[in-house]
């Protein structure tokens, strides 16, 4: 690897851009068919209802309409599946009831699919709607855990008794329980993760197509994942082979999980299209974006830290009730167990940890993941509890952490993953001196001078990302493999086209991607093309989450590469009368060991190409794939400080600093990288001060527009103190670690802890997420009694 | 039907519209100018910023006919030929975009503050960015490219 000037480890500007930035973005609602029609998906306007007659036909009559369908016209399609299969603790399996794309006999959530209207236009096509009279007997709801299980509670489903989906552990329980027994010290804490409503700023959208001359159909979708998409598409709901079944994720504005599921609509779509033999178009409007892209995080959970006198952790015990909302989306079973359980090792040597997990159906948009999918959710437990155990054991809040620290690798959890390396006191030591943590009594005597009560709180966190081992999430329950598929194409004259599953939707893969082949191949960046997004184009791919692109995505690349230099070493030794194993390829040139004969990557690729002069035996073309299934996790780690002033006469928060010390593994472009730590850093913020999705007890989304969730924006954040360390991910070759999730991950509990800090003066020792200025201000009257 | 006419990006533009039919889109349908985004429908991402008569406005919260005569820019009459305008560069000097959807709205945005403030601080683009929405940047860069861009406009655009 050369490091050149756009090679691995430069500040590349991104390919990206130009289009972006001079409005030739290609988003699915910038596309339109030839002949298209709009469809509008009416919504259950109840969160729970028994569903009779849909009436239809002054909708149907209505202008422009061209046909209405409902549920009943979809009976005989198969339903929405989900991905993983989770086993209770009692060895039987989850509870997995079925999810028809159109309601059939129910509705379960306020935003439910009840029926598609198709017109010439959208607005003939939504008005029409309002013309569908559904019969429709209200059933009372369950719109959160605590209603969900609470005695004689009305049940989603009537197969799943107490709205239980599953009940499941991971850990040492017996081993636990002995680490409490022979504890000096035990430290307690109740904790709600609040939910969450992803907001992507590009709504949802689909177009699909069906053209009845070949059997073809094609749906473009706002998707992080379209090969998942097609897979299920076709395998599971419609009963398409993937070979007559397309579809195109082009440019796609964010995702942050909410992207990942296969959606009703791209069934309904893909459906409608083949009944009518035209295509047709969905374009989702914010307000129903609330209702029904999918939701995340939303637990309770109990936790207790067993500790020795010296504040070693001896046992960690985690009972935790998730909210799964009305139906099984893609990963959302998978979320608050084995991207949650398996976190609470965290960085520390806690010798014994059991963690329970308890989901419910309720009356609430499905949730599934949301950046950072259950490892956020682990964080925010036990960096609270540390910081609690640090408070009640009269301990400095980094010594604690500090003694608690792994630092011989690999190191194997009692929850299952085994970590391969990482440097815990680095990014510490890295993120005390860059936040000036020492300094910081000072700046909380100048700000009581001013009135304001400041506090600083910190977290110590690792990730499991570079998702994931298919051998391993096979034996957990995953019903897909997670590895990637990578192809690179040398063209005859020497320029590369690449290829890639995973799919980018913000993260800059058409610059990283080719940067690493670029100075692999020894290329011009600019003469290599990342090309993703659709499955008639790539071989195969399981797309973009999880902090995957780089680690299993992008190793793909790079082993599809040694492929290739494999191969031009052969055709080179031709073409110069040496021997395969004497040739070396540096710079772009295969040459001939210890001389200066040599082949330039081009006249090998011409040459092919142009077989005419070439090795016996050997297939013609210069391209090659690779499928690379990871051996392990990756463990991306670090340490986040925030600092915090608020007002104790209003209770409003300002977030003064924010200082990140990361280890993300190799960095390929930094720039890209540190966007990426922003983003993630917002995306944390907003949950710890800002962002909750409310329901009222009767199912009605509380929060439901811009107006009344709070999403970050420019003046509510302040701008961030990035800093790395670097330790390389010891199996893959790249050494790349993954670094999207990082933020929402590692700063909420920083962020809460600095709020607690500030407040304790005053007798406030809790705080919830978010942390309003309502919530805070009513903490701090009820601390003065 | 009402027929409007307006100045679009340099050209005379005309088009029979509903009286409903929002500015926004009357460019992205009616004249095929997708640059310019919708991210809501409350009138609070900004992804939908034009400039009508050299001033920002979201063209989601304007009827078409409300343009008549009226001067638009969209984002995609901002740059000269090949040439990026000083804003779009210093959005991509600085990394100010990722997904790319509410960045026709930002840049619009930020070329409006420009005109006003040729060295706005970081305080002065944060509070002038209250009314766009990005999700995948945090704005940092955002912040750091508009201060740039504005320095780079040295004015005016």
């Amino acid at each position: 690897m050369s490091g050149n000037g756009t090679g691995i480890g430069a500040s590349v500007k991104r390919k990206e851009d130009t289009r972006f930035l001079t409005g030739r973005g290609r988003y699915t609602d910038d596309i339109n068919l030839p002949g298209q029609l709009y469809g509008y998906i009416l919504r259950s306007g109840m969160a729970h209802a028994k569903i009779g007659t849909v009436h239809t036909d002054a909708a149907k009559a209505a202008p422009g309409v061209h046909a209405v369908f409902t549920g009943r016209d979809m009976e005989g399609v198969g339903g929405i599946p989900t991905g993983w299969e989770i086993t209770n603790k009692d060895g039987s399996k989850m509870v997995e009831p079925g999810h028809p794309a159109l309601a059939t006999d129910k509705v379960r959530y306020v935003g439910d699919c009840v029926a598609i209207v198709v017109a010439e236009t959208a607005e003939q096509a939504k008005s029409a709607a309002n013309l569908i009279d559904v019969e429709r007997e209200e059933l009372p709801a369950v719109a959160s855990i605590e209603a969900a299980e609470a005695d004689g509670a009305p049940l989603v489903f009537d197969e799943a008794p107490g709205n239980v989906c599953y009940d499941w552990e991971v850990g040492d329980k017996a081993a636990t329980d002995a680490a409490f027994d022979a504890a000096d010290h035990v430290v307690s804490i109740y904790v709600v993760n609040n939910r969450l409503i992803p907001n992507a700023i590009e709504p949802r959208a689909a177009i699909a197509n069906y053209d009845p001359a070949t059997g073809d159909y094609t749906l473009y979708t706002t998707s992080q994942n379209p090969h998942l998409v097609r897979l299920l598409l076709g395998a599971f709901v419609l009963g398409l082979p993937e070979h007559k079944l397309r579809i195109v994720a082009p440019d796609v504005g964010g995702g942050f999980g909410s992207k990942i599921p296969h959606y009703a609509e791209e069934a309904i779509l893909t459906w409608t299209a083949g009944q009518l033999g035209r295509p047709v178009k969905w374009t989702c409007e914010r307000l129903d974006a609330f209702k029904s892209d999918t939701h995340g995080r939303d637990h309770i959970s109990t936790a207790k830290l067993a500790l020795d006198a010296d504040g070693h952790f001896l046992g960690l015990h985690v009972s935790t009730k998730a909210n799964l909302g009305a139906y099984l989306s893609t990963f959302a079973t998978c979320v608050p167990t084995y991207l949650y359980g398996i976190l609470f090792a965290g960085p520390y040597t806690t010798p014994a940890v059991y963690c329970e997990v308890k989901s419910f159906f309720t009356n609430t948009v499905p949730v599934d993941a949301l950046r950072g999918a259950g490892r956020p959710e682990a964080t925010y437990l036990l960096e609270r509890l540390v910081d609690k155990a640090a408070v009640e054991l009269g301990m400095d809040r980094v010594e604690i952490r500090r003694k608690n620290f792994i630092r011989e690798f690999p190191y194997q959890t009692p929850v299952a993953l085994q970590y391969d390396q990482g440097d815990y006191d680095a990014t510490l030591d890295l993120a005390l001196e860059a936040s000036d943590w020492a300094g910081f009594e000072g700046r909380r005597a100048e700000a009581a001078a001013r009135g304001k009560c400041r506090g600083i709180g910190i977290s110590t966190f690792i990730e499991a990302c570079g998702i994931a081992p298919s051998a391993v999430v096979g034996s957990l329950g995953a019903r897909a493999g997670l590895y990637e598929s990578g192809s690179v194409r040398v063209h005859p004259t020497g320029s590369v086209s690449v290829f890639t599953g995973t799919h980018s939707h913000g993260q800059g893969h058409e610059t990283t991607f080719a940067q690493i082949v670029s100075d692999m191949l020894g290329v011009d960046f600019d003469a290599v093309d990342v090309v993703h997004g659709d499955s008639a184009k790539i071989p195969f791919g399981m797309g973009t989450y999880g902090s995957r692109s780089l680690a299993v995505g992008g190793t793909a690349i790079y082993l599809a590469v040694e492929k290739v230099i494999e191969k031009g070493k052969k055709i080179a030794a031709h073409l110069l009368e040496a021997s395969a194993e004497d040739i070396e390829f540096e710079n772009g040139s295969f040459t001939v060991a210890g001389t200066d004969r040599s082949k330039t990557l081009g006249e090998v690729a011409l040459t092919a190409y142009v077989p005419h002069n070439y090795p016996e035996g050997l297939e013609p073309g210069l391209e090659e794939t690779a499928f690379y299934d990871p051996l392990n996790f990756t463990f991306p780690a670090g340490t986040h400080i925030a600092e915090v002033e608020v007002d104790p006469e209003t209770g409003e928060v300002e977030l003064v600093a924010v200082t990140g010390a990361d280890d993300v593994g190799r960095i390929i472009n930094p720039m890209i990288v540190d966007g990426q730590l922003h983003g993630g850093l917002a995306h944390g913020i907003g949950q710890a001060l800002l962002e909750e999705c409310r329901y009222q007890e009767d199912g009605q989304l509380e929060t439901g527009s811009y107006m009344n969730y709070t999403m970050p924006r420019a003046a509510d954040l302040p701008s961030f103190n990035i800093n790395h360390n670097t330790t390389l991910c010891t199996h893959n070759p790249l050494g790349a670690k993954g670094v999207g999730e990082v933020g929402s991950i590692g700063v909420p509990p920083a962020v809460i802890n600095a709020v607690i800090d500030a407040l304790r003066p005053l007798g406030v020792d809790d705080m919830s997420m978010p942390a309003t200025s309502q919530r805070v201000w009513q903490a701090i009257q009820r601390a003065n009694g | 039907m009402p027929t409007v006419t307006m100045t679009v990006n340099g050209m005379e533009r005309s088009g029979t519209v509903e009286g409903r039919t929002l500015l926004v889109d009357f460019l992205r349908e009616h004249l095929g100018l997708t640059g310019t985004h919708v991210g809501c429908d409350t009138s609070q991402c900004g992804a939908c910023v034009v400039h009508v008569n050299g001033t920002s406005v979201k063209s989601c919260t304007c009827l078409a006919v409300q343009a008549d005569g009226a001067d638009v820019t969209t984002i995609e009459g901002l740059a000269n030929g090949a040439d990026l305008h000083p804003m779009q560069e210093a959005f991509r000097e600085h990394h100010g975009l990722q997904c790319g959807f509410c960045t026709p709205g930002m840049v619009m945005s930020a070329v409006d503050l420009a005109n006003r403030d040729s060295d706005p601080s970081e305080h002065d683009v944060r509070e002038w960015l209250e009314g766009n929405l990005c999700r995948c940047t945090g704005y940092h860069n955002i912040v750091k490219a508009v201060q740039a861009g504005a320095r780079a406009m040295g004015g005016g655009s």
